[in-house]
């Protein structure tokens, strides 16, 4: 089985199906509680699916540290983790599109401006801008209407400008942990991760500050408009890849020093979560552009 | 390590092996396909006379939602896969799926997702009744609560699909035997291959969409709503960003398996085999670009509505020279008309009619017309019914020799063709009719003059579902038992999967074959 002119044949497993049971207890269990019902039913989901996640993940470091891997199967995982990483990627597109189609269509013509500009006559004296401070409701209703835009947004030449150095940085320590990894130099590198777990973590705590900054400050919310949708929407998903991100990479770090896992030539795993690291290291590059920058 | 199936229902549950899942994929898809379409017969007898008699119009609608959502993802996107999963590995010569634990896991969200989705019929405020585009702000605003269950079921579905065509694509990229070029692979396995990549890209998409709608539904986000800024149209630009793409998704491998029937029956290789490729290719891409003219009557810019006019038109020439292939195969061929031929050729007839339709309906300013009229309907029901399940059906019948090591019955095959045959045509070619006379879609009630096409059309729907018990019975007596097929089945048919034993063994390949 380890060379390829014979096949590798896969055994039973019960991962799978409770997986499943994990997964949808999880799902039903989301839609129970934002229906009004009882959280209970999302813990214990997500708990259990958590929990044969793991168990999953450490069939395979145990399968492959056994040698039952062949080149073949390690170069399956390797397109795996890709196209997964693809298919992310098209998750924030549609964010991103949203965005772009708000500020490019929807506001001109709610404004007045351009093909559809008659949408203004529902909405008489809603003006065009970005950030959007006024919402259509607020430019018809007044004080009476129901989605008040923020009364400010968060610079981007301070915190974020911040986390963009923070994040670039653990691009760039991650990668020269892969380096030492390579020549075999395990100290160096369970630094370098560690320090690219220090600067995720970081990057996390000045994202919290900032929503705080937000919500008490701003007035800029969830409910503030589309101003307000957007911003949280892109950097909260963000977050939530940054906030995995993170504890695949402290995993991996907790791996290498407590286990010794991770041979100069055979550590995948490590090499996926730093694939993840790079990929949401550059959606933020986009999102400081095109939220931050592009946006205030 | 050659082991055969463990016995038990745990064979089920714990399997990874591709044949396995593959059967499971194909029985669960049938399943749907008979929950879908007895919801269809419930539209169709209310329809059967103008004024309301059997249902309330409320339920009409949960009935048109359900089973679009039914057919789409419960029927044939798992069929489709469940036949991924029986014949890509044989047909490249690989022992299994290139992930075969995730591939089980695949499979196993899916009765779990509908499971969701069917009990929102039990809920308080009904299932949802918004139609299976969920068109914000009727599936936001206005929507009954059980619409947080449909969102979360979509969730799951979605995580199904993207792991299982990341399966397909690591398999067929990776698995390949020694010598199958990517030039030698049987044009299933390459429409699947591209298949796979239109679902890892649009699925994200969806899910996406149903986040948005979560999200305005739930915490006050105003992505739908203009009040706040922003816009319902923006619904529909990103659905049919995922939408247009899924009707190929649900289309390309049915152009595998006609071209994997056609040259068979036909005695003759298939004609433009590399020119087949590159058209499945074009129409991938021109997918991602076409997705506007769901949306013509909407309010687009005017250079909007000419792109996608025109960016949709050229749909039309990779899909005519795929018919034009099908076509000059089977010219002078030494031709049989065995069942999978029979249902491959009414394919390329009937989904060049809906292809036809289509066309009508690509003209911006005729589709204004048309739009969510009974002629969509129809359109889209030629392109799917025998485009999609015809070939399905079509795939079945031509690999169940392989699968069960038995033959089917021919002639109760016949019988389910020409009911099937007759029953579409029946159901759905009067629909062009009453669609461009102007009865709208998605109504339960119509104006008189409609009642004679659609008194046929419901005759018509209720034949085609009998001709679904005949393919049952069929193929239930086709596992059971039944004349032996040999190892061949047919004349000399082209691919891997006929150089070994039928029933193929658990495990086909233990050594890669020579390909040569």
């Amino acid at each position: 089985m380890a060379t390829e002119s014979s096949y590798y044949v896969p055994e039973q497993s019960r991962l799978p199906i409770f997986a499943t049971i994990g997964m949808f207890l999880t799902a039903f269990g989301a839609a129970n509680w934002v229906n009004g019902g009882s959280s209970y039913i999302f813990f214990a989901g997500a708990l259990a699916l958590a929990t044969v996640l793991w168990f999953w993940f450490a069939a395979v470091i145990r399968e492959n540290m056994q040698g039952l891997n062949s080149d073949q199967l390690k170069r399956s995982y390797v397109w795996g983790m890709g196209w997964f990483i693809f298919s992310e990627v098209m998750f924030f597109a549609a964010f991103f599109g949203a965005l772009y189609y708000i500020r490019t269509f929807t506001l001109p013509w709610l404004g007045g401006e351009g093909d559809r500009g008659s949408s203004n006559m529902l909405w008489e004296g809603f003006q065009n801008t970005w950030p959007l401070m006024v919402t259509p409701d607020q430019a018809v209703s007044g004080d009476a209407a129901k989605v008040v835009g923020p009364k400010g947004v968060i610079d981007p030449w301070h915190l974020p400008l911040l986390n963009t150095f923070l994040l670039l940085a653990s691009s760039v320590t991650v990668h020269v942990a892969h380096v030492f990894l390579k020549k075999n130099k395990r100290q160096a590198f369970n630094i370098w991760l560690g320090i690219t777990v220090v600067l995720g973590a970081a990057f996390l705590f000045f994202q919290v500050e900032e929503y705080l900054e937000a919500y008490q400050h701003l007035g800029l919310t969830l409910e503030s408009g589309i101003y307000g949708t957007t911003f949280f929407m892109l950097t909260g998903f963000h977050g939530a890849h940054v906030t995995l991100g993170t504890i695949m990479l402290l995993i991996m770090l907790l791996r290498s020093v407590i286990a010794h896992h991770f041979k100069p030539n055979d550590h995948f795993g490590f090499e996926a979560a730093s694939w993840y690291w790079h990929f949401v290291d550059v959606v933020w590059v986009g999102l400081f552009i095109f939220v931050y920058v592009l946006g205030a | 390590m050659a082991h055969g199936p463990k016995p038990g229902f745990t064979r089920w549950l714990y399997t990874t092996n591709h044949k396995d899942i593959g059967s499971m994929y194909l029985w669960f898809s049938f399943a749907m396909f008979l929950l879908g379409g007895c919801m269809a017969l419930v539209i169709r007898a209310e329809l059967f006379q103008p004024g309301l008699q059997i249902v309330q119009p409320e339920f009409f609608n949960q009935m048109t939602t359900m089973h679009g959502l039914i057919m789409v993802f419960g029927a044939v996107m798992p069929a489709f896969v469940g036949l991924a999963n029986w014949m890509v590995p044989m047909m490249i010569g690989a022992p299994d799926m290139a992930l075969p634990r995730m591939n089980n896991w695949s499979f196993w969200i899916l009765p779990f997702a509908f499971a969701m989705l069917a009990s929102t019929l039990f809920m308080e405020g009904g299932a949802p009744n918004f139609g299976w585009t969920f068109y914000a702000p009727l599936s936001t605003e206005y929507a009954p609560p059980s619409v947080t269950f449909f969102i979360f079921s979509i969730h799951i579905m979605g995580a199904s699909s993207i792991m299982g065509a990341i399966n397909i694509v690591a398999t067929i990229l990776n698995m390949r035997a020694p010598g199958m070029t990517l030039m030698k692979m049987p044009l299933f396995v390459w429409t699947w291959l591209i298949t796979a990549y239109l679902l890892i890209a649009v699925m994200p998409v969806l899910a996406g969409v149903v986040t948005m709608m979560l999200m305005d539904i739930h915490f006050g986000t105003s992505f739908f709503s203009a009040a706040g800024g922003g816009d319902p149209v923006l619904f529909q630009h990103v659905f049919w960003f995922f939408g247009h793409p899924e009707v190929y998704i649900m289309i390309l491998p049915a152009f595998g398996i006609v071209s994997a029937i056609i040259p068979t029956f036909a005695r003759k290789p298939l004609f433009g085999y590399s020119s087949m490729v590159y058209a499945t290719a074009s129409i991938a891409f021109l997918s991602f670009i076409v997705w506007a003219h769901h949306m013509f009557t909407v309010g687009m810019p005017i250079a909007g509505e000419l792109f996608f006019m025109y960016a949709t038109m050229l749909i039309a020439v990779p899909t005519g020279v795929k018919v034009f292939n099908w076509v000059t195969t089977m010219f002078r061929g030494s031709m049989t008309f065995e069942t999978p031929m029979l249902f491959s050729i009414a394919f390329v007839i009937l989904f060049t009619l809906g292809g036809f339709s289509g066309l009508m309906l690509a003209i911006a300013p005729a589709d204004f017309q048309y739009h969510d009229t009974y002629f969509v309907v129809a359109h889209f029901h030629y392109v799917l019914v025998p485009g999609a399940i015809f070939s399905i059906t079509a795939g079945v019948y031509y690999w169940l020799p392989k699968w069960t090591g038995n033959m089917y019955n021919e002639a109760m095959g016949k019988v389910h063709f020409w009911l099937a045959f007759i029953g579409l045509n029946v159901t759905f070619f009067p629909m062009h009719f009453v669609g461009l006379a102007g009865m709208p879609r998605r109504i339960p009630d119509y104006a008189l003059q409609f009642a004679d096409f659609n008194q046929i059309a419901s005759v018509g729907a209720f034949l085609f579902g009998a001709a679904q018990i005949v393919f049952l019975f069929n193929v239930i007596r086709t596992v059971r038992g039944g004349k032996k097929a040999t190892d061949e089945v047919w004349e000399n048919p082209q691919g891997l999967e006929w150089t070994v034993p039928s029933p193929a063994p658990y495990h086909t390949f233990s050594t890669p074959p020579v390909v040569r």
